[in-house]
Parts: structure tokens; sequence; C-alpha cells
């Protein structure tokens, strides 16, 4: 059976983690290397590398920091942000990224999700949409908006319509954040993931608002997620990611 | 010498790294020369079939792969690397492969999420030094839209189940492929490149 799985995201800047990757034991917590490798031998079945570096230097940073990662990770991982370009995607894939996450340049010139599939395989491209709800008048259904920009532009966007597009134009996977849900600790926006993952033929990541290992099951089972994704209940060691998988198997969830 | 094969489409560092860390000697070519000097090969690989045949042509290598697999050098191909061993493929159209191995690629079937990507369970057809140590059921990563059917059952060591159950491993000779990364798949890769390249 094809495992669930459990993806930890990492923020770095500058190449090193940031958001507090709280592992007490390890030499150096700020080294992309160090965490990557500690969350893989946890049983992590991938890994996410959020970029937010904003210097002018930034794509040696962001490949130096690629290259280390792919010498000693054995596990797939992706990198997103800020790839603007197929130049840009094929610098982080010849670094040794697995996959490419795309958000803002892809709202901008949908267009790159296509080029960059037909070039790349559809394998490595991941969208990431960032979705946000809108506000309900009285009897109106559900709708969400995709946001760009690290979740701070709206678009005029629908966000089921965008992964449905996405999707067409030969994106592989999608990375699906609740920017609502994102850091309540809440659990996922259940509605949302099922309302993209339903209908469409490639995997959806849950990702944003879990606080506790229900929230994982929920996301996989009412969701109908393929994988979640969780950075601050990994980080501050709330749980392990064996614990989490514990917790699946344990509801009946196919994990590795 | 473990020689990785480049044919230009891919990046080829974790496989080669892989192979460091467990105390192989491996190197990346795109030359025919080293190729037809390599005492066993890898011939990965992602994305297209054409492109990846047009690409393996142009650069001589096809000749030298051949050459190298007939003359007994052991070869694992991996995951596009091991569609290309087949006789043809159906991905976009009707290509040539090396014909190395009897069998046609050809498509997952409808009903299921594609491309096939993430950690699923081989399970084992029969016995082979190249799974050595590895368990049944043991998980291992997959990403592909396309799987390869041997004419000949008995060429297949191990099978996954994703709608079908297709050939996750096979073997002929000195010639073996795995449709999953193994390099991607944490210590049960290892083990089968262990497994691999140990003399």
């Amino acid at each position: 059976m094809l495992a669930k799985r459990i993806i930890p995201c990492l923020d770095v800047k500058d190449g090193r983690v940031v958001k507090g990757v709280n592992f007490v034991d390890l030499r150096d917590a700020g080294d992309p290397v160090e965490a990557g490798l500690r969350y893989s031998e946890e049983g992590a079945d991938e890994l996410v590398f959020l970029d937010i570096t904003a210097s002018s230097d930034r794509r040696e940073i962001v490949g130096e920091m690629v290259g280390r990662v792919a010498d000693s990770i054995n596990i797939p991982f992706t990198v997103g942000g800020g790839l603007r370009s197929v130049d840009d995607i094929r610098d982080i894939l010849r670094a040794g990224a697995d996959k490419v996450s795309l958000n803002t340049s892809a709202l901008e010139r949908p267009e790159l999700v296509s080029e960059a599939a037909r070039r790349f395989g559809a394998q490595c491209i991941v969208v990431a949409v960032d979705a946000r709800r809108e506000p309900r008048s009285n009897g109106s259904p559900p709708a969400w908006k995709a946001y760009t920009h690290g979740g701070r532009t709206r678009t005029e966007r629908d966000a089921v319509e965008w992964a449905v597009e996405v999707a067409e134009r030969g994106a592989g996977e999608i990375l699906l954040t609740s920017m609502d849900a994102d850091g309540t600790r809440d659990g996922y926006d259940l509605e949302l993931t099922r309302r993209i993952a339903e209908p469409l033929d490639i995997p959806v990541i849950a990702s944003g608002g879990a606080g506790n290992l229900d929230h994982l099951v929920d996301a996989i089972v009412d969701g109908r997620a393929s994988a979640v994704l969780a950075a601050s209940i990994f980080h501050f060691r709330q749980y392990t990611i064996g614990q989490a998988k514990d917790h699946l198997r344990r509801r009946g969830v196919v994990v590795r | 010498m473990i020689t990785i094969v480049d044919y230009k489409m891919n990046n080829l560092r974790s496989l080669e790294n892989t192979f460091r860390r467990l105390g192989y000697p491996a190197c990346v070519t795109s030359d025919p020369a080293r190729v037809r000097a390599a005492a066993k090969l890898v011939l990965p690989g992602v994305g297209a079939f054409g492109d990846a045949m047009a690409h393996l042509d142009d650069l001589g290598l096809s000749e030298a792969v051949i050459e190298k697999a007939r003359a007994g050098t052991p070869l694992l191909g991996v995951c596009l690397g091991m569609q290309l061993l087949f006789d043809e493929s159906e991905e976009f159209g009707r290509h040539r492969g090396l014909g190395l191995l009897p069998g046609a690629v050809i498509k997952l079937p409808a009903g299921v999420h594609v491309p096939h990507m993430g950690w699923n369970q081989l399970h084992m057809k029969r016995s082979d030094p190249l799974l050595d140590g590895v368990r049944e059921e043991s998980f291992v990563y997959f990403v592909h839209s396309y799987f390869a059917a041997p004419a000949d059952p008995a060429l297949v060591i191990a099978e996954t189940d994703y709608g079908v159950d297709f050939p996750a491993v096979v073997g002929s000779g000195a010639v073996w492929a795995t449709q999953f990364h193994p390099e991607k798949s944490q210590h049960v890769g290892e083990r089968i490149l262990d497994n691999f390249a140990r003399p």
C-alpha cells in the first residue's frame, strides 16, 4: 500500500533554519543538514525547506544549502521560496533538490507551471496554494482565494479553481496551506482540503493548523490528503515523527 | 569503480553520494569510453522516455551500455533507467528502448493518483542477491507514471501494488533494475545499492 506521508517543514534564511527548531541535543540546531538528518532518522518521509532569504546573493546561498542537504540526506526533499523562472528551478534541481515548490511566480505567470513540468517532469513540480476563506454573506457557499507573497497578498483567483488549473498544467503535487488555520494549532481546514483533494488526481499535501496528532489523522481521513505537512508540533518536540506515525497506524492509516 | 551514466537529464549527486557514503568509489560520466571501462554500471533517470533515449543515442551511450551489459558487466537501471532497458515505451508516442530486457513500458492504470509518488511496499516474488537483507513489505520511494511489463514474468524479483501489481525490481543475469529510487529510500535503498556494489 502507498503510505501516507508525514513531512516536516523547515524555514530557512541565509542558509540557516529559523523559527526555532528545538532539538536540544543537536550540535547546531540552525544547520538545515543536521535538522533534516534528525527528522529523516526519526522517520520523516520527505522534507520541505521553505527559503525566505532576501539578500542579493540568495541564489548562491540557497544553492549551497541545497547541495549540502542533498549530500547527506537520503529521503526526498522539496525546496520552495522565491523561485521565479525556469532557470531558478533548474539551478535548484541541479543542486540536488528532488522537487521545487512554486507559489507567487506561478500565480503571476501560470505558464511557468506548464513550462517547468514539460522541461523537468511533473514529479518535481509542486505548486503551493495558499488559500484564505472569503467572508461569507448570508447563504453563500464557502469560497477561498489564492494568496501570494507568503499569504500577504490576495489574488482574484478562486483557490479551488487554481488548484484544478495547476493540476491540468502538469503540477505533480499541491501543497495546500490554509492561511486561516495556519498558526492556530486548531487543526487543518478539512473542508478546504477535501474540496481540493477529492476531485484531483494528483496528491495533495495538507498544511496549516496542526496542533495535535488527531489533526494529522483528520487531514488524511476526512480531508483526503495524501500527506501532511507540519512545523511547530515537531520543531518544539511536542511530538516526534515516530509518535505521529504510531498514532496514525493505530487509527488505521498506512504509514511507513 | 561504480560508473553512473550521465545523459544530461538528471541530477546524479544523490546516487553518487550514496555509493560514496557506503564506501564505494563512484563516478558520473557521459563519456562512452569511460562507460566501456566500468566495473559496474548504473543507468539512472527521471524524465521522459523518448528524450532520454535521444540523449543516450546522441552521446553514443546507448551502444556502450548495450555492449557492456551483453559482455556481462553488472548493470543497475533506476526508475526511468529501468524502463529504458526494455524494448519499447508508449510514453508520448512509441519509442524504442535499449532492448536489454524483453517487454514494454506502459502507463499506470486509471483510478489511482498519477504520478505514483511516495513510499510503497515491496512484495517478493523470488529471492535474489540484490534484495539480500531486504524484508517483505519494506517501503521504498517511488516517483513514476509508467512501469515496465516484462514479456517474461520470471524477470520479476519484487512487485508493488498500485492499482495494479507492477514489477518494482527485475533481474536477468547481471542486469537488474528498480522502478523506485534506492538513493531516496533511506536504509532499505542503501542496502540494495550496497548489495549491487559489493564485489
